[in-house]
């Protein structure tokens, strides 16, 4: 049960979780104190019953539609494309070329703008807390949903458990930091989220890059899954050329380009 | 129509992001990676450590074009 495979698993989803959850409930606390807090654990609960469904929904659909090695192609190609994009914006911060995630900066936006909007009321709520809670949970939610489906399906092809598996780590990085968001009652700007960040990306690059060049084995003739050389052993070696990679970049774009640009500061949904 | 738009344009922004070079060589590399698969140019085993090198390059090859548009 304790395979490479599963551990990386299981951790790539709860790293990636907490960092969605963190920056969910800096969007909910914000409206949440600032407006009404019936009206924003309303619209968060909501978001959730939604992306449950979509997990239920999408992994139970996809597992038995499409063949393994075509199921592996696809969701390893999203999950690179997706794990991608996070590395190059997590080499970039480290390197200076973009501004660093700020959940203060971001915490005290949030809570200016949930001033100035209207206290419109709809079937008894704040509508601006519902929706902005809703949508705040419900995209930060999308993540982790995409990635606990993606790892979830493409690894029980060896391990029937992992979309359990997944779903469990997820749920466990949102008790965590819902639990640690109600006991501060502030956002969780002490949690170390960029170097959390590149540390997800790295993982969802290594599993990316495995799972998809595996499915490559559809366009053979047998269409059955190339295995990698020393097969999900091989897991460690793919991380540590991501890590080795990872680091080289960020080194050679400071030696590069040596004079940061002033990036405007990340905010909401944005990475 | 105009929600229609809205949710290709939300999926994209998910998926693709604010770089679209990403998603182009990820899905070059995985075209030679389909053409060496069927073709059987090389052996299989060989397939998936190319793939990455060429993943790796992917990645390099987006980092200098954005570094080089931000610092320029």
């Amino acid at each position: 049960m304790l395979d490479p495979g599963t551990i990386g698993l299981a951790t790539a989803v709860f790293v990636a979780s907490t960092v969605e959850c963190v920056e969910a409930c800096t969007i909910v606390l914000a409206v949440g104190m600032t407006r009404s807090w019936k009206s924003t654990i309303v619209g968060s609960i909501l978001a959730l019953l939604a992306l449950s469904l979509i997990v239920a929904l999408a992994g139970v659909g996809l597992r038995n539609t499409i063949s393994q090695s075509l199921l592996q192609l696809i969701i390893g190609a999203l999950l690179l494309v997706f794990g991608l994009q996070w590395l190059r914006k997590a080499i970039l911060r480290e390197s200076g070329l973009k501004a660093k995630h700020d959940e203060e900066n971001i915490y005290r936006r949030e809570q200016e703008e949930a001033r100035q909007a209207s206290h419109l009321m709809r079937g008894g709520l704040d509508w601006f807390a519902f929706v902005v809670s809703f949508k705040g949970v419900f995209l930060e939610g999308l993540e982790v949903v995409f990635i606990v489906i993606t790892f979830g399906l493409s690894a029980s092809l060896r391990n029937p458990h992992s979309m359990f598996i997944a779903s469990m780590a997820a749920l466990a990085a949102f008790v965590l930091v819902a639990s640690a968001a109600v006991i501060v009652h502030k956002p969780l700007s002490s949690v170390p989220e960029n170097l959390l960040k590149f540390a997800v990306a790295v993982l969802l690059c290594t599993f990316g890059t495995f799972w998809s060049t595996e499915g490559l084995g559809y366009f053979t003739t047998d269409h059955d899954s190339l295995e990698w050389p020393g097969g999900e052993w091989s897991l460690l070696a793919v991380l540590a050329a991501w890590i080795i990679v990872s680091t080289l970049s960020v080194r050679a774009l400071r030696r590069l380009y040596p004079v940061g640009v002033s990036a405007p500061a990340a905010t909401g949904a944005v990475k | 129509m105009r929600y229609l738009l809205g949710f290709f344009r939300f999926w994209y922004d998910f998926v693709i992001g604010d770089c679209w070079q990403i998603a182009a060589g990820v899905i070059v590399v995985l075209g030679c990676g389909a053409w060496l698969a069927h073709s059987q140019v090389i052996r299989a085993a060989l397939i998936p450590p190319v793939e990455g090198i060429g993943v790796v390059l992917v990645v390099v090859i987006s980092l200098l074009a954005t570094a080089r548009g931000r610092a320029g």
